[in-house]
């Protein structure tokens, strides 16, 4: 494995599937289908994109101006903060690909969390000059922040559901309906992972108050 | 085996004890006097801006009949009127010193009207002229007498068609205006405070609050019958508690009479700054609305929102609320910030168990508890003394001395938001806007580091104007002769002149 990464070629396959990322931002319909079905996307740029993605929510929080976005440091949990993407990815990824896989979905686990991730790209690349110009306007012209914050994540929903279209090969409206689905899907993991966390403490819990009667009587 | 246990028990129990009895829990002891809050509306302690002259009851003051029921206080010069509602009396003190309090006057009747004998007296106004203006609620009427106590004329009952015909006239707090106009605020009458011309015609009500409802009660009221709709709450403006009239000639009314509900989501007020034609003008350019604490706990069994019973405006446009439910007093600024937050229930001096009215003379407070029959005197610290003096130099554009004031409160006390915004301000009127800005980033005043900014950038661009337009005309430049360039190549090497 290591040993390409020795190789030359390497490196230009991934600037090359890296750059192919805007092209899939300007083109979603040709874009997401070449990018599974002629195989242009590599996962190691969907990982960069999810980085990078990750990384300007992280940087936001102290480089945009205080007009827009006011930090109460004391509350701020970085690893929350690195789960409020990479958590709902997860359950998006998994409820999406285990749905349609059922559903005659072509793309496979690995290729729906990359497609995701190329749909990821407008939020870094709207959201860092939207960092650099708060700290350029006054509140009368907080406007413009406003909208274009708003923008950059109705964008990146645009192109994932777009991408998931193309990757499984779906009609537009089946698409619709197994993106609402995924979402119901999301919900239900929720539910379930909230069912075990409670379950698994009140396992524990019992014990721990056995044990404790246990230490009275002895 | 169970020894070891035993042993092991009280070795850990033995600990325990050492860290319970140590003091570990200082900070929850320090209970706070006087107290601000943040941007983020947590509490700040701060340093007292008031603190207790003195309490005076009956004794200090002289009397031999112990104040019972008073319920309000004005303050005309250095006289302070007290009136003794519970002993139909009123009582004129005069201050005397930093600390004193002498009785010039006690009276309970006036003469060359009957009744003669004052019931009740609830409020009274002086004015500028001499006449006083007693609201004599016993006696339905509110009376204008002279200094002597002859009688002038009297204010009856307003006559209006939306009344009850068995309507009861109970004038409850007045003001005066300098051409002699009485606002009234009466008992029963929701729709603003009664205006009476100087001649005693009743002109109409100004300053109704406006009414609120929620959407599940108006449904409810829609699917009831008569007799279920009577019997609940009806859709009404609330009634003002008290009255004070500034020195500009707008009246700042407070009202406590108000559900939570409604306070929280901010459809009613809690004081209104009422002109001429009744529209509330009160700024509210604070982080948070303008209704005494921001939280509400059960703390020793009082909840609910603070009860501004009075509210009384320094001449530097602070205006002070009385809260009744927590014993506190709130002073806000001109702007609706939140200048200082002190007091509480109790016995202590400067703590209050039923407080009813405030009033200031000059810029020190006079509280008036009608459960301990005593009035309380605030006199200004240090501290409050440069706040307050920063206020008026800035006011009277002294720029450079209301920042060093400024800088002196940021120096005993390094929470206080006025003082970073206050030097902001200063800086911002000195043009110095990049200093400016710092102090306004400091503590988030979003609109005067915008102002600051604006002026900043102006300046910058106008500075700088030079390299941002070369900057431009190179960023169009270098592409377009690179194009043309790049043209000309391909034009030479396709050209059929150099074709071999």
């Amino acid at each position: 494995m290591f040993k390409t990464l020795t190789k030359k070629e390497t490196y230009i396959k991934y600037l090359k599937s890296l750059k192919f990322s805007l092209y899939c931002m300007t083109h979603p319909l040709d874009g997401f289908w070449d990018l599974t079905h002629e195989k242009r996307g590599t996962y190691a740029a969907a990982n960069t994109i999810l980085f990078i993605t990750v990384l300007v929510r992280i940087l936001k929080l102290r480089y945009t101006s205080f007009l827009f976005l006011n930090v109460y440091w004391e509350d701020i949990n970085i690893f929350l903060y690195i789960a409020s993407i990479l958590f709902p990815l997860a359950l998006w990824v998994v409820g999406n690909w285990a749905l349609t896989t059922l559903f005659d979905g072509k793309g496979r686990l690995g290729q729906v969390y990359m497609a995701t991730c190329y749909g990821m790209v407008p939020y870094p690349l709207i959201q860092i000059p939207l960092m650099i110009a708060s700290n350029m306007v006054t509140i009368e012209e907080g406007q413009f922040y406003q909208v274009l914050d708003v923008i950059s994540l109705i964008y990146c929903a645009f192109l994932i559901i777009l991408a998931m279209g193309q990757i499984h090969d779906f009609s537009l409206g089946k698409n619709i309906l197994f993106t609402i689905a995924s979402l119901f899907a999301m919900l239900v993991m929720v539910f379930i992972l909230m069912i075990f966390f409670s379950m698994v403490t009140q396992g524990i819990s019992y014990f721990v108050s056995i044990g404790k009667e246990l230490m009275f009587r002895m | 085996m169970k020894n070891k246990i035993v042993r092991w028990g009280l070795m850990i129990a033995g600990i325990a004890s050492i860290f319970l009895t140590l003091p570990t829990n200082t900070y929850a002891q320090e209970s706070h006097y006087s107290y601000t809050y943040d941007y983020w509306g947590d509490v700040q302690e701060c340093p007292d801006v008031y603190s207790v002259a003195k309490v005076f009851t009956f004794k200090d003051l002289g009397l031999e009949k112990n104040i019972r029921g008073a319920e309000s206080l004005f303050v005309k010069d250095n006289l302070v009127y007290l009136c003794d509602t519970g002993n139909n009396r009123i009582l004129v003190l005069e201050r005397t010193g930093t600390d004193g309090f002498e009785l010039v006057k006690e009276f309970d009747s006036v003469k060359g009207v009957e009744p003669a004998n004052l019931a009740s007296p609830s409020d009274i106004a002086v004015s500028d002229d001499g006449y006083m203006f007693i609201a004599d609620r016993g006696n339905q009427r509110i009376l204008k007498v002279d200094m002597d106590l002859n009688y002038v004329m009297q204010f009856d009952a307003p006559v209006d068609s939306t009344l009850a015909s068995d309507y009861i006239f109970q004038p409850d707090k007045i003001v005066i205006d300098t051409a002699g106009r009485v606002y009234c605020s009466a008992i029963g009458i929701n729709k603003g405070l009664i205006k009476y011309e100087a001649d005693g015609v009743f002109t109409g009500f100004i300053g109704a609050t406006p009414v609120s409802y929620n959407f599940t009660d108006y449904l409810w009221k829609k699917f009831a019958s008569q007799a279920q709709r009577a019997r609940m709450d009806s859709f009404v403006p609330t009634e003002y508690d008290n009255v004070y009239m500034d020195k500009e000639g707008f009246v700042y009314a407070c009202t406590g009479k108000v559900s939570e509900d409604d306070l929280d989501s901010e459809k009613v007020d809690a004081v209104r700054k009422i002109n001429m034609l009744g529209t509330d003008i009160l700024v509210r350019n604070g982080d948070y609305p303008i209704y005494g604490d921001l939280y509400w706990g059960g703390k020793g069994g009082i909840s609910g929102p603070s009860y501004f019973k009075d509210v009384t405006v320094l001449d530097n446009d602070v205006y002070v609320c009385l809260d009744q439910n927590r014993g506190r007093l709130f002073g806000y600024d001109d702007q609706g910030r939140m200048v200082f937050a002190f007091g509480g229930n109790g016995n202590m001096d400067g703590y209050f168990r039923k407080p009813v009215s405030v009033e200031h003379m000059g810029n020190d407070l006079i509280v008036l508890d009608t459960m301990d029959c005593a009035i309380t005197l605030f006199i200004t610290t240090e501290f409050g003394e440069l706040i307050f003096e920063a206020m008026d130099q800035f006011d009277h554009g002294l720029y450079d001395e209301a920042q060093a004031s400024w800088e002196q409160v940021k120096l005993l006390n390094g929470n206080y938001t006025l003082a970073y915004i206050g030097i902001g301000r200063s800086l911002l009127r000195k043009g110095q806007y990049k200093e400016a800005m710092k102090y306004f980033e400091l503590k988030y005043d979003d609109e005067n580091y915008s102002k600051a900014y604006q002026q900043y950038r102006k300046g910058w661009i106008k500075h700088n104007i030079a390299w941002i337009v070369a900057v431009i005309v190179l960023l169009f430049l270098v592409p377009l002769t690179l194009g043309k360039i790049k043209k000309i190549r391909y034009e030479i090497d396709i050209a059929d002149i150099f074709k071999v």
